[in-house]
């Protein structure tokens, strides 16, 4: 955008006319092709699930409070797929807040010099790491202890929990270092300046301003890990395995689902049910995703008010 | 006295906590790299970069492998880059504020779509449209994958992008609108000297999850062992060659040689984040 000397002005603001409505006309593309293509994938989506979505979709030919209740097993609905995916998420957020939180807690309380360099890197690289990595690690930990601990331990529901929680440590350590370091320093204070001691100040202080913030990335966690395909196909997702009774039981989940549906499906029925599961799937994380960020931007919104 | 102890013990804990995740990542570097070793020390780890895989014929080379990550990944970024840095401009400097607001909650919840999600609606709909089109090949290709595959990465491009521009000073841009440029001058002389560096990270990211996906490709990609030469070629990727490992013997070189690629993807990914940290240290 240099400009040469202006002789003729009348050109010179022709030619600056003409580059900015490119410019303009580029961005307005970009933003409706973006738009645009969304909209067909969700319509496309929409149009052929919709009529597969119904009570027989997930509870087959089983009477839905019956199954419900686990008095009746599901053979031909995608109701062990949903139990399945629920616990192995519940499962991953269970291992992953504890440790996630209180790490980050340390890295924003405690954490600094090198050490704290360190774990940064350490987290930033265990976020980028692909989730077939983590599912291939995931495998190995299963054979490993397989071979030295239990020969009953296979590729299993715990395993695969354990794996997604690697998965999404990183987000929770990062929001809750995160929304701790933006408490702001007067609110830091002040607590220990009326005589609470450095764990008090943290527990009825620091941590009810930051809870929303920490919030947010267990929800965002949660998402990530109800998404996540790669690992649990590694670490002991399977076709059929109805209700899963132990930890150390195969499971089903909605992603492999999917997933299976599209290379196995065997006619057009069974195609449907693929995307009704897809448009279910899409609406759970599509719901935690945005609550995530609805909780975030709150959280943004309200610090500004010290 | 009491309180003392209290908070050394508690301190004790947030530290412990921190040492098992800390570890985490070299846990699983530590894992690939044991179980490659033998590859490694055999001295015919060159091999395993042949561009031949069969192996009924003991032929384990993960070279087209490589290649099938390396264009999918690029072409994805090279699409997805102008698009992606795009969006973020015109919601943060020409969109009008409820368009703006409108394009970010959708941005947010592309970022929540499912990546298995993207490969079925791409498998059903992209895939027949490509085959139609190109008239040759089962529409399993570079192009399909691609396509999808920037779809995927734009929210993280756009979102940290968007992100930067915000942090350009209100002031600055009054100041610059006060002498009188326009908005896309204010883009060009404002906005991009001073967020190049933000915006070239989010590209970073982008890039690295594009390499890191594993089901669109492993749906939509075709999965063919080859070098691709074209666009409509099949192709297979590190991540989906880790998925598709069925093998029964874990002693067997075809299950070794997954974790040459486990190896591959790690090693990229930590080269990212120290590109990033560079990046970041860079001056003006």
């Amino acid at each position: 955008m240099e400009y040469s000397v202006p002789q003729d002005f009348g050109t010179v603001k022709k030619v600056k006319r003409a580059t900015e409505n490119a410019v303009k006309v580029f961005l307005w593309t970009s933003a409706v092709m973006i738009t645009g293509a969304v909209a067909i994938l969700l319509l496309f989506l929409l149009k052929k699930g919709a009529p597969g979505l119904s009570l027989k979709l997930v509870f087959g030919d089983a009477d839905p409070l019956r199954a419900l209740f686990l008095q009746e097993r599901v053979f031909n609905g995608i109701f062990p797929a949903i139990v399945g995916s629920f616990l192995v998420v519940f499962l991953s957020v269970t291992w992953a807040i504890p440790l996630g939180v209180l790490t980050g807690i340390y890295m924003a309380e405690y954490g600094n010099g090198h050490l704290k360099k360190i774990l940064d890197f350490s987290f930033d690289l265990l976020a980028s790491v692909p989730s077939i990595v983590i599912g291939l690690f995931g495998l190995t930990l299963a054979i490993f202890l397989h071979r030295n601990f239990s020969q009953r331990l296979y590729p299993c529901l715990l395993i695969s929990s354990f794996s997604l929680a690697i998965l999404i440590i990183p987000y929770i350590v990062r929001t809750t270092q995160l929304s701790i370091e933006e408490v702001s320093v007067s609110t830091k204070l002040a607590g220990l300046s009326l005589g609470a001691s450095k764990i008090q100040n943290l527990l009825y202080v620091i941590m009810p301003a930051s809870v929303k913030g920490i919030l947010s990335g267990v929800v965002l966690a949660m998402g990530r890990a109800a998404e996540d395909t790669a690992v649990i196909m590694l670490t002991g997702v399977v076709a059929t395995a109805g209700i899963p009774n132990s930890l150390l039981s195969k499971f089903e989940a909605l992603p492999f689902y999917i997933y299976y549906i599209s290379s196995q499906y065997s006619d057009q029925a069974e195609l449907v049910t693929g995307f009704a599961a897809a448009i279910i799937l899409l609406t759970v994380c599509g719901t935690l995703f945005s609550f995530a960020h609805v909780l975030k931007n709150v959280l943004v919104g309200k610090d500004n008010g010290f | 006295m009491k309180q003392r102890k209290l908070e050394q013990a508690t301190k004790g804990v947030f530290a412990l906590s921190t040492v098992v995740t800390g570890s985490l990542a070299v846990l699983i570097f530590f894992f690939l790299f044991y179980f490659s070793m033998p590859l490694i020390t055999s001295g015919h780890l060159g091999e395993f970069f042949s561009s031949r895989w069969d192996p009924d014929a003991h032929a384990f080379g993960i070279y087209p492998m490589i290649m099938g990550t390396v264009y999918i990944a690029m072409l994805a970024t090279l699409l997805a880059a102008p698009l992606g840095i795009s969006l973020a401009i015109f919601m943060e400097v020409i969109a009008p504020p409820l368009l703006s607001r409108f394009l970010r909650t959708l941005v947010e919840f592309m970022a929540g779509i499912p990546t298995v999600v993207y490969g079925f609606a791409a498998l059903f709909l992209l895939v027949p449209l490509v085959r139609n089109i190109f008239e040759q090949g089962s529409g399993l290709c570079i192009l399909t994958a691609l396509l999808v595959l920037a779809l995927l990465i734009i929210p993280t491009v756009t979102m940290i992008s968007q992100d930067r521009l915000k942090n350009v000073p209100e002031t600055y841009i009054l100041a610059a609108k006060s002498l009188g440029a326009s908005d896309v001058e204010t883009l060009f002389y404002l906005y991009l000297p001073h967020t190049w560096k933000g915006i070239l990270s989010a590209v970073v990211l982008g890039a690295g999850r594009a390499v890191g996906d594993t089901m669109i490709a492993l749906m939509v990609a075709g999965n063919a062992v080859q070098i691709p030469s074209s666009l409509i070629d099949s192709a297979r990727t590190l991540t989906s060659h880790i998925a598709l490992v069925t093998a029964a013997d874990y002693e067997s070189k075809s299950f070794k040689a997954i974790f040459i690629c486990g190896l591959i993807l790690f090693i990229f990914s930590a080269w990212n984040i120290l590109f990033l940290r560079i990046l970041g240290r860079l001056k003006r």
